[in-house]
């Protein structure tokens, strides 16, 4: 399979026609799907139409987009005009969005190619995609493991070959901890530097759509394609994406990269721990000044986050009463109807996260739960500034471990929300963050290096990722 | 009403919700207007629907600027925040409003009798939209069905709380017509009470004069006039006074007005305060007015009423009611603009407050309605010709010299009057027999007699007078 660099340069130069490359991909799709099962809806028809359009364009020597014919995976949060958005949902069963999440629409005028829509822990809570209503997704590096989560079907599918970039969200390690159990690339970018509209809430403050791809250079192509500003979400930030694909190949040299002390120790698997020590080494080979930092707020982290992202999600997730759209159990009451629809609608973590939230809200708790996880998110930030003080850039596993199996953790919920620790710090702050393929572990499963940056800082943590994914071919 | 008003002191809070009258609602671009079909002003956001996001109206924060500035409020930094609570009339099950940090905060309002009254705060919030139970009890709980329209939804509210500063129904009636008057001035809202673009809750709490502590309060929803609001707050103190007279407690609630009854009726109980599980809304960042745009509104706003009355008592020597009157009625402007025009300072007031009920008079000429009060002063004119010139002129114009010519009017030379009085006594001795003896009935006849041999020309006032003068001292006694 192909780049999608080299597709969109094939495309764009009449070498292949986007159906071709479709078809390529849709191929790949049917071969292997129904074990990995990366899709909740696979948009043949629609993808046929837009790549016929894309050859049409091209054809009447119309100028196509940087991403011209390139098939795309949208993890099933992102809501898509006439196409079934579910978020792996029951209680989204049906629900067709009447607009497109504005990285779709910036995903469709580059010319890419939605090939379907991928499964994900139901809300994007959880870190296997075990949480979803319609089943798991399987690694497709060994299917009797967790792609991670919860954009795991995005992931998969990239790691799959089912289409060379995809989209997901990550609101604590949500893009950034699949990518590194299925051994591809994935971005988290700066809080306010991608746009969250038509992207279905789970912890607003948090959330961030980024992309999945198969290498450095593509994930930045993505990148600039579906950031900057966008004046319907008022927390987008008023400038472009940085400019990352210019400095891929500028090198680590005279750079200051910390490794993180807290996220060296206990609870990283020790195999995890090599390959990152590795990455750190040859960083320092490659000229970059390499040195071990303590950011010490990152520890209550796991903490402050499960009180901030579920007492969003409590509220965020209220609209799915029944009423209006979705699924509704129909009972003698209004109030009944609302209950039995969200007992029947929702799964047990998302009930779970709903009863945290609700309660870190309440009157009389507010002040000692979120009023104070408010507080560590605060001091996290200063730590974090305190770091990039010295470092340009840091450098942390990925996840504590490489993938897991199907059930390991789904009977302890503290052990799976465990998996985010090295990864929810940087949504706390806002930060941007990475995982960049290192190596494999023990069990021979892929390895991920996270690279860290302050916020608007792509370009250094850009240049680190590249630097590291060049060290390794 | 029966209440002892030297014991008791009736403590009255207002709240009163405006809807700001922007082009499109508070977060979003679907319209704000009233009486659409149902589910026609709406959009993505206005539902609720997953993946949409809010994006501040500026409109609706320069109009709340406006009021903030006419209330002399402190405008601030402010954070939006969810107020969390499950009702199918609200899309997203929260409200977004604003919570610790409001727009506007202290600040206070003049009333026509010059009492002070404060004002809390003044906050943006979204509407909700709204419900109709059918069947049962017309309650969502026993429904048969609900149906919603969520074309009010989203609509930008401007909450305006009122310190417990009012003291009567009255007192509380002319807070919210002045409140209303300056909504209007500075073009915030139409106040229209029976669309619900104003809505008022009412706090009401009794204690004798003299305590220190304020009683246990009630709220009373569904006040949609004026009138009705001084029926509540009557009826309301009265019911708590009677139940503290019998030894019973007040509980805090929440009641209904009930317009047909003339009573309120018990909603809730709110003993245990609700919890709404407030936040800062996280799709939304703090809101944070530069001063430049601040003082820019302020520079904008046109004069208030109180302002308005102030100088028009300043200018004509009208009292603080005439004024009141006056400036309610928009017709201050053309009274200063009469003035300038040379008119009669105390006929100005009086025609204004008397005579031009009429939408019609605020189109009145200045210059000719000034020339009226003049030749009104001089006694060109008696009352009655005034009057029916001034009618006139305000329903087709002209000029007052040339309608009462052309009606023939021209004030009576008081010899003339003199002698058309004596004939009539003299003509009449009987009839003015009896009118020396005090007869009410007969005064009436010479009055008739006197405006038939003078066509209409005389005045009637100094026609009583004349036969007055003309009364035998020895009858008076």
């Amino acid at each position: 399979m192909s780049s999608a660099i080299d597709i969109a340069a094939s495309v764009q130069s009449g070498e292949r026609s986007a159906l071709e490359v479709l078809e390529e991909h849709l191929g790949a799709i049917a071969e292997r799907e129904s074990e990995v099962h990366a899709f909740n809806l696979v948009t043949t028809d629609h993808a046929i139409a837009a790549a016929t359009a894309v050859d049409e364009l091209l054809a009447k020597g119309g100028p196509l987009g940087p991403l011209a014919g390139v098939p795309v995976a949208i993890k099933d949060n992102l809501c898509t005009r006439g196409v079934a958005t579910t978020c792996s949902s029951k209680i989204l069963e049906g629900w067709v969005p009447p607009y497109d999440a504005t990285v779709v629409t910036r995903l469709a005028a580059a010319g890419a190619i939605m090939v379907g829509k991928t499964n994900m822990d139901e809300f994007a809570m959880g870190s296997s995609t075990e949480n979803s209503a319609f089943g798991p997704t399987r690694n497709p590096h060994d299917l009797s493991r967790v792609p991670g989560g919860s954009s795991g079907g995005s992931a998969a599918a990239v790691a799959a070959g089912f289409a060379p970039i995809s989209l997901g969200s990550d609101t604590g390690g949500s893009i950034r901890q699949p990518a590194a159990l299925c051994g591809v690339v994935g971005v988290k970018p700066t809080y306010g530097t991608v746009s969250r509209l038509g992207l279905i809430a789970f912890g607003s403050s948090l959330d961030q759509v980024g992309p999945f791809a198969n290498s450095v250079a593509e994930a930045a192509l993505v990148c600039e394609v579906i950031g900057g500003h966008d004046p319907g979400d008022s927390t987008s930030l008023p400038q472009a994406f940085p400019a990352v694909s210019e400095h891929l190949s500028d090198g680590v040299a005279g750079m200051r990269i910390g490794l993180i002390t807290e996220m060296m120790g206990e609870g990283i698997a020790p195999d995890v721990a090599k390959r990152i020590r590795a990455a750190a080494e040859w960083l320092a080979a490659a000229g970059a000044e390499v040195e071990e930092v303590s950011v010490p707020a990152v520890t209550f982290g796991l903490s402050a986050y499960y009180l901030v992202a579920p007492a969003e999600a409590s509220s965020n997730l209220s609209r799915y009463d029944g009423v209006r759209y979705g699924l509704r159990v129909d009972a003698p009451t209004t109030g009944e109807m609302m209950e039995l629809t969200r007992t029947a609608g929702f799964g047990d973590e998302v009930k779970r996260r709903i009863m945290l939230g609700t309660y870190a809200l309440s009157a009389g708790y507010y002040d000692a739960f979120y009023g104070t996880a408010l507080k560590v998110r605060t001091l996290i930030r200063r730590d974090f500034d305190a770091a990039y003080e010295r470092f340009d850039a840091l450098l942390s596993p990925t996840s504590p471990t490489t993938a897991f199996s199907f059930g390991d953790k789904t009977a302890d919920p503290m052990s799976m929300y465990l998996n985010d620790v090295c990864t929810i710090a940087t949504n706390l702050a806002g930060h941007p963050a990475m995982s960049v393929p290192y190596g494999l572990g023990a069990d021979g499963m892929p390895v991920g290096a996270q690279v860290l940056a302050p916020a608007l800082g792509e370009v250094a943590m850009f240049r680190v990722a590249a630097a590291l994914e060049g060290s390794l071919s | 009403m029966s209440i002892d008003l030297s014991v008791w002191e009736i403590v009255i809070g207002l709240e009163v919700h405006t809807e700001l009258a922007t082009r499109t609602k508070l977060f979003c671009s679907a319209p704000n207007e009233f009486g659409g079909e149902p589910n026609t002003n709406i959009d993505p956001l206005t539902l609720g629907l997953p993946g949409s996001l809010p994006v501040l109206n500026e409109q609706a924060v320069e109009l709340a600027i406006r009021v903030g500035l006419a209330l002399n409020c402190k405008i601030d930094r402010s954070v939006f925040s969810r107020k969390n609570y499950f009702y199918p009339d609200q899309p997203t099950n929260y409200q977004i409003s604003q919570f610790d940090l409001p727009i506007n905060g202290e600040g206070w309002l003049e009333l026509p009798s010059g009492k002070v009254i404060g004002i809390e705060r003044a906050h943006l919030e979204e509407d909700t939209g709204k419900s109709t139970h059918v069947g049962g009890g017309g309650r969502i709980h026993d429904a048969t069905y609900s149906l919603v329209d969520y074309n009010r939804a989203g609509v930008p509210l401007l909450e305006i709380v009122g310190r417990p500063d009012l003291r009567s129904g009255d007192e509380a009636r002319a807070y919210v017509s002045e409140l209303r008057a300056i909504l209007v001035a500075v073009g915030a809202s139409d106040g229209k009470m029976e669309e619900g673009s104003l809505r008022v809750d009412c706090n009401v709490s009794v204690r004798k004069h003299g305590d220190a502590e304020l009683g246990t309060r009630c709220e009373i929803k569904n006040i949609n006039s004026l009138r009705s609001l001084g029926r509540a707050v009557d009826y309301e103190a009265e019911r708590q006074i009677d139940m503290i007279l019998a030894g019973e407690r007040i509980e805090q609630q929440t009641r209904h007005w009930n317009e047909d009854e003339g009573r309120t009726l018990k909603l809730r109980s709110k003993e245990q305060a609700d919890d709404y599980r407030y936040f800062p809304e996280p799709d939304l960042v703090g809101l944070a007015p530069s001063q430049e745009w601040i003082d820019r509104v302020r520079e904008a706003l046109p004069l208030l009423p109180a302002a308005r009355r102030h100088r028009l008592c300043e200018r004509s020597g009208a009292d603080t009611a005439q004024a009141a009157l006056i400036v309610e009625r928009g017709l201050d402007d053309l009274c200063l603009a009469a003035l300038d025009c040379g008119a009669d300072p105390s006929r100005t007031i009086t025609h204004a407050e008397h005579n031009l009920s009429d939408p019609k008079a605020l189109e009145l000429d200045p210059e000719m309605f000034a020339k009226l009060t003049k030749m009104d002063a001089d006694g060109d004119l008696s009352s009655t010709q005034t009057k029916t010139v001034l009618a006139e002129l305000v329903q087709l114009g002209g000029d007052p010299g040339e309608i009462a010519e052309a009606h023939g009017f021209k004030a009576m030379d008081s010899g003339e009057l003199d002698a058309v009085v004596d004939q009539l006594i003299a003509e009449n001795p009987e009839q003015w027999q009896r009118f020396c003896e005090g007869d009410p009935k007969i005064s009436g006849f010479f009055v008739g007699k006197v405006m038939k041999a003078t066509q209409g020309q005389a005045d009637g006032k100094v026609v009583a007078s004349l036969l007055a003068d003309r009364v035998p001292n020895a009858a008076k006694e």
